[in-house]
């Protein structure tokens, strides 16, 4: 069974397809781009339809990195091989790298000016709750079982708290959650 | 024998890769505790600061290696922190999107997603926590930490109003003397 199911009238998006649709994506992401990339891969250029892009993010979130960068890649591999796994993260990267340098520039210019050292203090203060934020709603909104929460508490204490070096950690803590995962799912 | 830059860059951020599930939020403590502590190729405010630039800044939040890189060693260095930070993920995800197409891996994902899902948001979690700290703006910049939190996890407003709002304040309270 193919994982992933394309929508069945759409003709095989070519290269180009591919680089504009992920630089669309890549362009229109402020502040996000994973609302943005599930408009553009389903409604407006038919990739696949709305079970193969739920299977699609599925995958992309039980693999390491950002989950559009990962689905560029699978997306890309699946209508066009190497390349189109390759044009579609360069197209995606390319308009929010230009910018970014830009960005970085600009605070080059500006670092030394004591406003914007105080705007930029302000701004780091406010993207660490914009994280923490984010990450409160989407655990009371995963649903997860009494070990899961155990887990993420871990996680949290070791990482966060005792600022433990993430390898180890993470040596210890997924092999952890695949146990409980394996024998959460059986009872289920 | 001291490693160059752009290896140390690759070796790193490359490791940091494959620890990032969930994406980028999941490793800001890591990449904090190689910049800072490890390497000391900045102080924390610093770190802060390309944080927030990267927050506010367009595209996937994987872009916080890429400015860390041209903090490091400019756009040279940017373009070697984006493809450490890119390739081993990519590499992982293209093996598992072959492997899976091949056999019915929903089982597979099943588990994963449920074992690595926790572990993502605790992690998440501790990432918003040590950029709260790194900041190292006082008891005013930890009330605007929390209150971009709770407008953050109760409305749906785009993440930058919340920012923008936060960062006005902090500015208005510095033009006022209280910080």
């Amino acid at each position: 069974m193919a994982t992933l199911e394309t929508a069945t009238d759409a003709p095989r998006p070519t290269l180009s397809d591919l680089f504009t649709g992920f630089l669309k994506i890549g362009l229109m992401g402020f502040g996000g781009v994973g609302p943005i990339a599930r408009h553009i891969i389903v409604t407006e250029r038919n990739w696949l339809d709305d079970r193969g892009y739920a299977e699609l993010i599925g995958i992309c979130q039980a693999l390491p990195g950002a989950n559009t960068v990962n689905a560029a890649v699978m997306l890309g591999d699946r209508f066009r091989g190497m390349a189109g796994a390759l044009i579609c993260v360069f197209g995606l990267m390319a308009m929010p790298l230009l910018s970014l340098v830009a960005i970085a520039n600009a605070y080059d210019a500006v670092s030394d000016h004591p406003l914007a050292q105080v705007a930029l203090t302000g701004a780091a203060a406010s993207a660490a709750g914009l994280i923490l934020g984010t990450a409160a709603r989407l655990l009371t909104k995963a649903g997860l079982a009494r070990w899961a929460w155990v887990m993420a508490a871990v996680a949290f204490v070791a990482i966060g708290v005792l600022r433990l070096p993430m390898l180890p950690a993470l040596l210890v803590l997924v092999p952890l959650g695949l146990i409980a995962a394996t024998f959460g799912a059986r009872r289920i | 024998m001291e490693r160059g830059v752009f290896t140390q860059l690759v070796i790193t951020f490359g490791t940091i890769s494959l620890m990032a599930i969930g994406g980028a939020n999941a490793v800001v403590p890591e990449f904090h505790r190689q910049m800072v502590d490890v390497l000391s190729w900045m102080d924390a405010p610093t770190f802060a600061r390309l944080f927030a630039i990267a927050q506010t800044a367009p595209g996937p939040n994987v872009m916080l290696a890429s400015i860390l890189g041209w903090h490091v060693a400019g756009t040279p260095g940017l373009l070697v922190a984006t493809a450490a930070i890119l390739t081993p993920s990519s590499v992982l995800a293209l093996a598992c999107s072959r492997g899976l197409q091949r056999y019915s891996g929903n089982h597979i994902v099943r588990i994963a997603t449920l074992a690595l899902v926790p572990i993502a948001l605790g992690l998440m979690l501790a990432s918003g926590i040590v950029a709260a700290f790194a900041a190292d703006a006082g008891l005013i910049g930890f009330a605007i930490t929390a209150g971009t939190a709770i407008v953050t996890y109760r409305s749906k407003v785009n993440p930058l109003v919340p920012m923008a709002v936060g960062t006005a304040a902090y500015v208005a309270l510095w033009f006022a003397g209280l910080v």
